[in-house]
């Protein structure tokens, strides 16, 4: 298995690489053939619910980094598919040839930095692979060269790189409270870590936790440190907003979860559930209240991951297992969910030209199969069944209930109805109208409904009836997470 | 207050040498503040960068760690040498060198930093960390080096000062980690750099793109988007 995680670092690189000097068409095809390899890759992980390492131990996967490493090459076999229609075809102009080549290489590059991070064995690492997908994201945001588009990447790159100082600061500070019981020269791996963390001061590991959510939670999108969030969303290109809701901010989720285990085992889990439940409530209360309030579409959708978000905060904030697996399908479901929907909103970008709402109307009918799909995205999203946000936040709730946090449970699902009252009322205003006259019917691109078809059926199989082995691995990484002292 | 006695008493030993060092770092940060011209900071930058270096190759005498004497090198032929040089190359390229862009007086704006720099330093006195081999004082001077990078992002309004700003709060970590994790394995410390190296090349790169768009390097026309 050693060598399949070798794979996953080389394949998006080597299509990263290639992308700068093939032909456009070759370019699209190794984007294709390297997202479906690398989540074929991926699955062929589930299986496995040890511990899978490389190079002695930088490289390495256990149950939860595999939960997230499902997630991101999910996305990125999704969103090389949609790409291919997105970044059109045909247009033979030297302008077209080098927008396509930058794109695609901006894509697998921002993927393989993905895919990375929970394949580092070390937080020192880790750290380092972030930082990455943030660079390479910052200039895919700017791609389009619109004045919105370079303002966004402009706020994006400072601000999500001024709270990864904070978050390598928290590194350094969990690496000195690593020194008492690891010596002055250990590697921050995580297996070390977790089994000397009994022997860490307290009041070290607490400083760490709290800078490593302050700092990895600016990239996650925690209010109040999120505020580059909805602007970078709506004016980057499509498939790169769907990766940076989907994968991205959840990738910067799975740092802190890193941070977590540590934390839990040194200082007990009161602390940082505390930590989470603060961060994850003003997420998830504010997001609910702009959500009402969004005139775009794609700022509505990012606007509803900060909402997500703070649900994942706060159902890690409950003590139950059961909390932490609705929390790590939901990492998964959301994946699926929210790329799905911001698919649709770029076959509506294509179709009306606009990304204002007031101006989109008529969307199922104008786009038979995309509109259709986007209406049930945007209600799997606010957790309708039988899709899988609504299996996982209702495994949240359950848990909420269960370790006798009734009245935070209430909160909760009183928040996150606020929310789907805000989206659903925006989404049906544009898409259940009449479509205006002179519309064409029809939709722009094969490949950019296929991909959405995917999405749709991750979030039936995960909301229905998910995979066994899915679940052995959900529930083995709950429990990889749950270990209290 | 052992940070404030540190700074007024004469280096004695090597321990103190590190710690003047990172008042030094401070003290440049101060200076940002005041620099009117891009070119002005770009230069406080390297010699901050130089400080930082210098500190590296008194930790690895003090502590015998032969690695911080690569780690010193390449710091300072990435952060004195290669991140000005880019910087500058861009200012020049673009033929701007931005005066004026606070967003309050100078005064106030040092007066400001000098706040948070105490309460960075009374934050880190309070912190459970007590070692004899540790020059804790320039851990708290790192601290409020990095807080002053933050107030310096935020009251100026021009893209090169930003940059220059999260590069100095990276000097401030660094002084942080040579603090705290001097024997952090190299090839950590390496990728830290490289990382650093790259991120410097896309600020650069969006520098560029803002003054192509925009004609100026000030960021007081960039308030479409609100978050």
């Amino acid at each position: 298995m050693a060598g399949v995680l070798v794979a996953l670092l080389v394949l998006p690189l080597a299509a990263s690489l290639s992308s700068w000097w093939a032909r456009p068409a070759l370019t699209r095809a190794l984007t294709l053939v390297s997202g479906v390899a690398t989540f074929a890759l991926a699955l062929a992980l589930v299986p496995s619910t040890g511990v899978t390492a490389a190079f002695g131990g930088w490289l390495r996967a256990d149950s939860l980094s595999i939960v997230f490493l499902l997630a991101v090459a999910f996305l990125y076999a999704a969103t090389a598919v949609f790409s291919l229609g997105y970044v059109r075809q045909g247009e033979e102009t030297p302008e077209a040839r080098r927008y396509t080549r930058r794109f695609f290489a901006g894509l697998n590059l921002f993927a393989w930095a993905m895919v990375a991070a929970p394949l580092m064995g070390s937080l020192a690492l880790l750290w380092v692979a972030i930082e990455v997908t943030t660079v390479v994201s910052a200039l895919l945001v700017a791609i389009d060269d619109t004045d919105g588009a370079v303002e966004a990447a402009w706020k994006y790159v400072l601000i999500a790189s001024m709270g990864l100082g904070i978050a390598l600061l928290a590194t350094l500070v969990m690496y000195y409270a690593g020194t008492s019981a690891l010596g002055s020269s250990n590697e921050l791996f995580y297996a070390k870590l977790l089994g000397a963390a009994h022997g860490f001061s307290p009041e070290v590991v607490r400083l760490s936790f709290g800078l490593a959510v302050l700092g990895f939670g600016t990239k996650m999108g925690l209010v109040p440190v999120h505020t580059w969030l909805p602007d970078a969303h709506s004016e980057a290109p499509t498939p790169v907003s769907a990766l940076l809701s989907g994968a991205l901010l959840t990738v910067s989720f799975y740092a802190i979860l890193r941070f977590y285990e540590v934390s839990v085992r040194a200082v007990g889990p009161a602390f940082p559930r505390d930590v989470l439940l603060v961060f994850g409530l003003a997420s998830l209360g504010l997001a609910a209240l702009y959500l009402a309030d969004q005139r775009d579409l794609k700022r509505l959708l990012a606007y509803s991951s900060v909402e997500h978000m703070g649900i994942l905060a706060i159902g890690m904030s409950f003590s139950a297992p059961v909390a932490v697996v609705g929390v790590l399908l939901h990492v998964l479901a959301h994946a699926a969910g929210k790329s799905t929907a911001f698919f649709g909103a770029g076959s509506v970008v294509r179709k009306f030209g606009t990304k204002e709402l007031h101006r989109v109307r008529g969307v199922v009918s104008a786009l038979p199969w995309s509109g259709p799909m986007l209406l049930l995205a945007v209600l799997a999203l606010s957790a309708m069944p039988p899709f899988g946000l609504f299996r996982s936040e209702f495994l949240i709730v359950e848990g909420g209930l269960s370790s006798q946090a009734t009245a935070l449970s209430a909160v909760l699902v009183v928040l996150v109805t606020v929310a789907f009252l805000g989206l659903s009322w925006h989404a049906s205003e544009a898409m259940l109208t009449p479509m205006p006259e002179g519309t064409v019917r029809g939709e722009t691109s094969a490949w950019m409904v296929g991909a959405m078809v995917v999405g749709m059926i991750a979030l039936v199989v995960l909301g229905v009836h998910p995979p066994s082995q899915l679940s052995e691995l959900i529930t083995h990484a709950a429990g990889e997470l749950g270990g209290a002292r | 207050m052992h940070v404030f006695a540190t700074l007024v008493a004469a280096p004695s030993t090597v321990t103190d040498g590190a710690e003047t060092v990172a008042v030094l770092v401070l003290l440049s940060q101060y200076a940002m503040f005041r620099a009117g011209l891009s070119r002005s900071q770009v230069r406080l930058y390297a010699f901050q960068s130089l400080s930082v270096s210098a500190l590296a190759l008194i930790v690895a005498a003090t502590r015998h760690i032969g690695e911080l004497y690569v780690l010193a090198g390449l710091s300072l032929l990435l952060k004195v040498i290669l991140v000005p040089s880019v910087i500058m190359r861009v200012l020049k390229e673009v033929r701007g060198d931005l005066a004026g862009s606070h967003r309050f007086g100078v005064a106030t704006m040092v007066l400001c930093a000098i706040v948070l720099s105490v309460f960075g330093v009374f934050v880190v006195e309070g912190m459970p960390i007590h070692s004899k081999s540790l020059p804790l004082p320039a851990l708290a001077l790192a601290a409020a080096v990095v807080l002053v990078a933050f107030l310096l992002v935020i009251v100026r309004s021009d893209v090169v000062s930003q940059a220059v700003g999260f590069f100095s709060l990276e000097n401030g970590v660094s002084v942080a980690s040579l603090v705290l994790a001097a024997g952090l394995p190299f090839i950590a410390e390496v990728a830290f750099l490289f990382d650093l190296l790259v991120a410097v090349v896309v600020f650069g790169l969006l520098m560029r793109v803002h003054h192509g768009r925009a004609a100026t390097l000030s960021t007081r026309h960039l308030e479409r988007l609100r978050g």
